[in-house]
């Protein structure tokens, strides 16, 4: 497996953020998932993200739906306040959550069966909507709090352990997600923790909704012989779409490869995501070559990883709503109780 | 609807074109009902505004139903608009004055009108044909539209503002104020209202040129509806709200809702625009009720003031969220604007059958507080009182109108300003969490009142953060699967409710010391019950006692109401008898007392279905056939004892088709 990352900068992580906080700082409660549990490889590189980006934890608010991954945010950012909702509505709940305060750094932690079958609904309407929102799927393509079903990620052909095989075509959640005009689009692998760290950063730079679905493995349920999402067949079949680097807007790029081998996209707020492609040249803003290539490596049997379609310009929709700046939750009732004249006009026109 | 009662009235004599109907006698003044049959999607609505505003506009209490299909165009639609002197705006059965403009129904239309009524009608439908103890008024409708206009379209929205001046002539409704209403109704725009007027002129001057003149009902000026407003209880709602401080609103469309966030999105888009430009509300559509109410619970968790608007089958789809909502904590409004069920029932027609469903909506232990507005005014003052009642008890608040008062015109008086601030719960601040070294419980109790406090995301302090989940925590919202930490965190959601009781809208109480007889009613069920009372004292000289419930849960007058009286009726607008089983459950003992008049037909309840049950039940006397709409419990009848009547009449019993 060829390296996901590029090297930038210096490489050395401090011991304080720009916050002077810890790594620590981040952390949450213990995990109560089985050991080697994807979804705790996912969760590590999230503080790991937050605590580099120096994104205050008091800012930042964790949502989930129901399932073994929205257990996850009780066990990082214990800082932040979070959200375990309902099943497959999360989307709802973050958005509502957003809509009352724009300042809000929103993440949500759900899995292929709460995103692809129950939540599938909310999902694309979020997407729609491009709700300023780090949506992860922790995607393992099994139900694994309910002890084992096939979920509608499964691969066909895969087996369960059980020995029953999943007849049904897979959904592609990234695929999906492009479809319907998403800014944001990435497929990671819990397996590969550096790839992963620099999605997370790029998608906390991301002003929009952030679609990451990361194959992250179900030790217990989905990781034998004959499964597509176990830890050694992801390893073997994970293609990466480029190196990806990110560098924040503070720092300068010093990258070695010569120009045409790298693509550099600038994000909202001054920070760089860096593509170095690895095979063709790969325009991740167009959707339709985004499509292409993902319906390539399923046919190819592939799990493409990367950042498969970027466009940071799209209007978030809280931007769309052009709302005053201060959030909505706090606005003093001067600001939401229009004067007595008003009142007094609307009746007039009454009588 | 069929009428089986027969009423004593005068023999009649088919019109002749040269006599002055009802000649001789004493005109009925400023009391009478006006029912218009139309075709859906015929542009009859504005007509029937107009004709329903120029009579406000001349001083007499007015109101006015609209009977609509669960259709775009094509079906039959009814408008009914009952002017009294009185101030009587409840639905009334009898029609006076009909205009029958549909074939469709001209034949149950006529049909169903009492001896002595005027029926104005379209000519190709030949209703005189029908009966003879009708007194008709035939118009040539297409012959005189087509005068005014050489659009077809055209023409047939003029077809309508034409009966509008045949009714003005025949009942007296003055020129000037239909010009006034038009004017209101087109919003002064030159191009609509001219044609409108001479349309009325075209109906006026037929009138008076070739039909006969009545004098049977009148409509003369008075001085009722000075400074009145006239406003649905959508309309009011989203005032209310508006007002109230709302910020986020969410909503899908759903009748007889729809109509309450369009309201709130026209008025937010006129008044709360800032200096900047900037909106200090969110408002959107979501994908569905799940969606809807999902997003109201999620912004009321950030510390938003948020709410949604839907009918029955909006609230069965957001009963999880509900749950999750009364078990984490999250404030939130949810109007549920009530009509007939299922979601393929009759999605125009009226009802208060969610009583049930919102009161304890969702799996597990829960009840919620709920508001039930009589009124538009309350409509306003609950539009802002809910949303301060789920920021105080961290929970849903439903508030729960129907299609009469949502959708339907009502006169009011204006709305006051709201005077006081706006409340906004148990919220800690970084400040005050500071001043606590942190030490704080999510849902620890610490004032005694169920209530906990809260901190909203957001708020900078390392220790103001907490994990929200359904039921599985602690005080310190620490994961728990304890049995006493499960069992404290419901016995403390109980201790909230009952701690409600005290905060929610008082009931409205009409105290009658010598009364033996009780009313119990809520929501539009008032109107028409105030009428009955009247009726029941004015023909029967029985004095009742009213209590007018205005929400759940239940305050402590409600015991001591029923306790004072030998019995007590719940008049109410669903088939079971869904509030009365609840202050059954409410009362213990006395629950003997609680005798339940139901009219569900999909109509707005009137006064006289009341007045005859009630007697029915009072007395000993048979019925002549079972009763088929108005259901009342024949167990208790037998064991009524018969009620002092004053007069020689005996008791009746009011029936509907």
């Amino acid at each position: 497996m060829a390296d996901s990352t590029l090297k930038i900068g210096s490489g050395t992580v401090p011991t304080e953020n720009r916050l002077g906080l810890k790594a620590t700082d981040y952390h949450g409660g213990k995990s109560t998932l089985c050991a080697g549990c994807g979804h705790d490889a996912i969760s590590n590189q999230i503080i790991r993200a937050f605590y580099e980006m120096s994104v205050k934890p008091e800012k930042v608010a964790k949502f989930s739906g129901i399932g073994c991954s929205s257990k996850t945010p009780a066990y990082f950012l214990s800082r932040s306040h979070g959200f375990n909702a309902v099943h497959g509505r999360m989307p709802a709940i973050a958005t509502g959550a957003i809509l009352a305060n724009h300042r809000i750094v929103g993440i949500g932690v759900s899995g292929d069966g709460d995103t692809a079958s129950i939540g599938l609904g909310q999902f694309m309407h979020m997407v729609r909507r491009n709700i300023p929102l780090i949506y992860i799927i922790e995607n393992n393509g099994v139900y694994g709090l309910t002890k084992g079903q096939f979920s509608a990620t499964a691969d066909e052909g895969s087996k369960l352990k059980t020995g029953v095989i999943n007849d049904l075509p897979p959904m592609d959640l990234c695929a999906l997600a492009v479809e319907l005009g998403c800014g944001f689009v990435a497929r990671g692998f819990a397996g590969d923790p550096k790839q992963m760290v620099n999605i997370l950063k790029a998608a906390i730079a991301h002003d929009g909704l952030s679609v990451i679905d990361v194959i992250s493995p179900c030790v217990t349920f989905n990781n034998h012989e004959g499964s597509t999402k176990g830890y050694t067949y992801s390893k073997e079949h994970d293609e990466l779409l480029h190196q990806i680097g990110f560098v924040q807007e503070y720092e300068q790029i010093e990258i070695d490869y010569e120009p045409g081998e790298v693509r550099v996209v600038e994000m909202h707020d001054g920070s760089r995501i860096v593509l170095k492609k690895l095979e063709e040249d790969y325009d991740p803003s167009i959707p339709i070559q985004a499509l292409q290539r993902l319906h390539r490596a399923t046919d190819q049997g592939q799990m493409l990883t990367g950042i498969v379609h970027l466009r940071p310009e799209k209007k978030s929709f809280t931007s769309m709503l052009n709302t005053v700046d201060e959030p909505l939750a706090t606005l003093p009732l001067e600001k939401t109780r229009p004067p007595r004249e008003a009142l007094d006009k609307i009746m007039r026109d009454l009588m | 609807m069929e009428q089986k009662e027969i009423a004593v009235s005068e023999t009649l004599i088919a019109t002749d074109v040269a006599e002055e109907v009802g000649a001789g006698a004493e005109a009925i003044v400023n009391d009478l009902t006006i029912h218009v049959a139309t075709v859906n999607g015929s542009g009859s609505q504005s007509s029937n505004n107009v004709l329903m505003r120029s009579i406000f506009q001349m001083g007499v209490p007015v109101s006015g139903k609209n009977m609509f299909p669960s259709n775009i165009a094509g079906l039959p639609t009814w408008f009914t608009i009952r002017a009294n002197k009185d101030g009587w705006i409840a639905r009334k059965k009898e029609v006076d004055l009909m205009v029958c403009m549909n074939a469709q129904t001209a034949r149950e239309d006529v049909d169903g009108l009492q001896p002595g009524a005027l029926c104005i009608y379209d000519a190709p439908l030949n209703c005189k044909s029908m009966r003879t103890d009708v007194h008709f008024f035939e118009v040539p409708f297409a012959k005189l539209a087509a005068d005014l206009s050489e659009d077809s379209k055209l023409r047939k929205l003029l077809t309508n503002m034409i009966y509008v001046g045949i009714v003005a002539e025949l009942i007296g409704i003055e020129r000037e104020e239909i010009l006034v209403a038009i004017t209101k109704q087109f919003k002064g725009k030159k191009k609509a209202i001219d044609p409108n007027v001479a349309a009325i002129d075209k109906g006026i001057q037929y009138a008076k040129e070739n039909l006969p003149r009545q004098n049977k009902w009148r409509v003369a000026r008075m001085h009722a509806t000075q400074g009145k407003i006239i406003i649905d209880g959508n309309a009011a709602a989203a005032i209310g709200a508006m007002f109230g401080g709302v910020t986020v609103v969410t909503w899908y469309p759903i009748t007889p809702s729809s109509s309450l966030c369009e309201s709130l999105i026209d008025y937010m888009k006129q008044y709360r625009i800032d200096e900047n430009g900037k909106a200090t509300f969110a408002i959107v559509q979501a994908e569905d009720e799940l969606a809807a109410v999902g997003m109201v619970l999620g912004a009321g968790w950030a510390g938003a003031r948020s709410m949604t608007s839907t009918a029955g089958p909006g609230v069965s789809l957001m009963a999880e969220f509900v749950g999750l909502g009364y078990f984490a904590e999250l404030p939130g409004v949810i109007w549920d604007i009530q009509r007939v069920g299922p979601s393929t029932g009759l999605p125009t027609r009226t009802a208060q059958g969610d009583v049930n469903q919102v009161a304890f909506l969702s799996h597990g232990d829960t009840q919620h507080v709920t508001l039930i507005p009589s009124s538009v005014m309350e409509c306003y003052e609950f539009g802002s009182e809910a949303l301060d009642l789920a920021e105080e008890f961290q929970t849903p608040v439903f508030v729960l109108s129907d299609l009469d008062l949502g959708m339907n015109n009502w006169m009011s008086d204006p709305f006051p300003y709201p005077e006081k601030p706006i409340k906004r719960g148990k919220v800690l601040t970084a400040e005050q969490l500071t001043e606590l070294q942190g030490k704080w419980g999510r849902y620890a109790d610490v004032d005694g009142d169920g209530i906990p406090w809260r901190t909203l995301p957001g708020t900078d302090h390392p220790f103001a953060s907490y994990f929200t989940r359904g039921s599985g925590h602690d005080a310190q919202a620490r994961y728990s699967e304890k049995p006493q930490d499960y069992k404290d965190t419901v016995d403390r959601l109980a201790k909230k409710y009952e701690t409600a009781r005290l905060f929610v809208p008082q009931p409205v109480i009409d105290w009658k010391d010598d009364a033996n007889i009780g009313f119990i009613a809520y929501g539009t069920t008032h109107w028409a019950l105030e009428e009955s009372r009247d009726q029941l004292l004015r023909e029967r000289g029985v004095e009742t006692s009213y209590f007018r419930l205005r929400a759940l849960p239940f305050t402590k007058d409600l015991k001591e109401f029923v306790a004072r009286h030998d019995r007590v009726y719940v008049v109410e607008q669903n088939r079971d008898g869904q509030m009365a089983d609840l202050i059954r459950l409410e009362v213990g003992e006395d629950q003997r007392k609680i005798r339940k008049i139901l009219h569900y037909t999909g109509l707005p309840c009137d006064a006289r279905t009341i007045s005859d049950a009630v007697l029915q039940m009072e007395s000993t006397i048979e019925l002549p056939e079972p009763l088929l709409l108005v259901r009342a419990e024949a167990r208790l009848i037998a064991a009524a004892s018969p009620m002092p009547v004053n007069g020689s009449r005996g008791a009746q019993v009011g029936m509907e088709d």
